[in-house]
């Protein structure tokens, strides 16, 4: 996936109220690169869903948002990355509806409806990192 | 942490939301709310989002959840002035809002609140049809 340039920070996710600076972090990047309301809004909710699995399900972590650019677009990265116990069943965990805990089981599959580049990687002990980006048209 | 404020307006309470909620905070207003509802006789609970930027799942099931426990208190839930680019992400993310009522703005949620009880009213106020031979 297209690396981070400068103009991205990194956020540690410890709290509640992590979750909410991830948003507006997310949110100040995606008008940055002129994305649609509409996009602007997937992506936010998607980086939601994401800082709090990774605060509820890895136990925290940090979030690195920013630009990204190829040869004819620019686009917002956003991945999150936790030490926790990992996902042993990613197509489960992948799946509308499961969940591991008490949420709705939609943060992973809803937020890769909602960006362009999806990318998990996970292994049991060790962590999860999550990447997404979402493309200005 | 800053509470959301409930005001009451006759019989219906009402919840604008004007600030990105933490987590903790969806909690507090769901409990506030139930605390209220118990206490009074409300008929109805406005919730107006038309301030909102994003619904995620969390606060999408706190719309469902204070739908269900308003009902165990005899009132009715409906959900008003969701922006156009909200709604989108809702359904692309997968979250269906169960039994919540929605409404365009806070006049029509007002009118729906207004129009579930008048039938509901009417309906036991009428005495059974009588059958024709």
């Amino acid at each position: 996936m297209t690396e981070l340039g400068t103009e991205s920070a990194r956020l540690e996710i410890i709290g509640d109220d992590d979750v909410v600076r991830v948003r507006q972090l997310a949110r100040s990047y995606a008008q940055q690169v002129k994305l649609s309301l509409v996009d602007q809004t997937k992506l936010v909710t998607a980086t939601s869903e994401l800082a709090r699995n990774t605060l509820t399900y890895g136990g925290g972590g940090a979030a690195e948002i920013g630009i990204v650019r190829d040869d004819h677009r620019t686009g917002v990265r956003a991945s999150f990355q936790d030490s926790g116990p990992g996902i042993p069943d990613l197509d489960l965990a992948m799946t509308d509806g499961w969940t591991s805990g008490n949420g709705l089981g939609l943060g992973l599959s809803g937020a890769r409806r909602l960006v362009d580049d999806f990318e998990l990687d996970t292994e049991v002990g060790r962590g999860t990192t999550v990447t997404v980006v979402k493309w200005s048209r | 942490m800053d509470r959301v404020p409930i005001l009451r307006i006759g019989d219906v309470l009402l919840v604008s939301i004007q600030v990105d909620l933490q987590d903790q905070g969806v909690l507090d207003l769901q409990e506030d709310l139930a605390e209220q509802l118990s206490s009074i006789s409300a008929r109805g609970v406005v919730i107006d989002i038309s301030a909102v930027e994003i619904v995620d799942s969390f606060i999408g099931r706190m719309f469902a959840t204070i739908a269900s426990v308003s009902q165990l208190f005899d009132a009715d839930t409906v959900v008003v002035g969701m922006r156009p680019a909200v709604a989108i992400t809702l359904v692309e993310l997968g979250l269906t809002l169960g039994n919540v009522r929605t409404a365009l703005n806070l006049e029509k949620g007002l009118e729906i609140l207004r129009g579930t009880r008048g039938r509901t009213g009417l309906e036991w106020a009428q005495p059974p049809p009588e059958v024709t031979r």
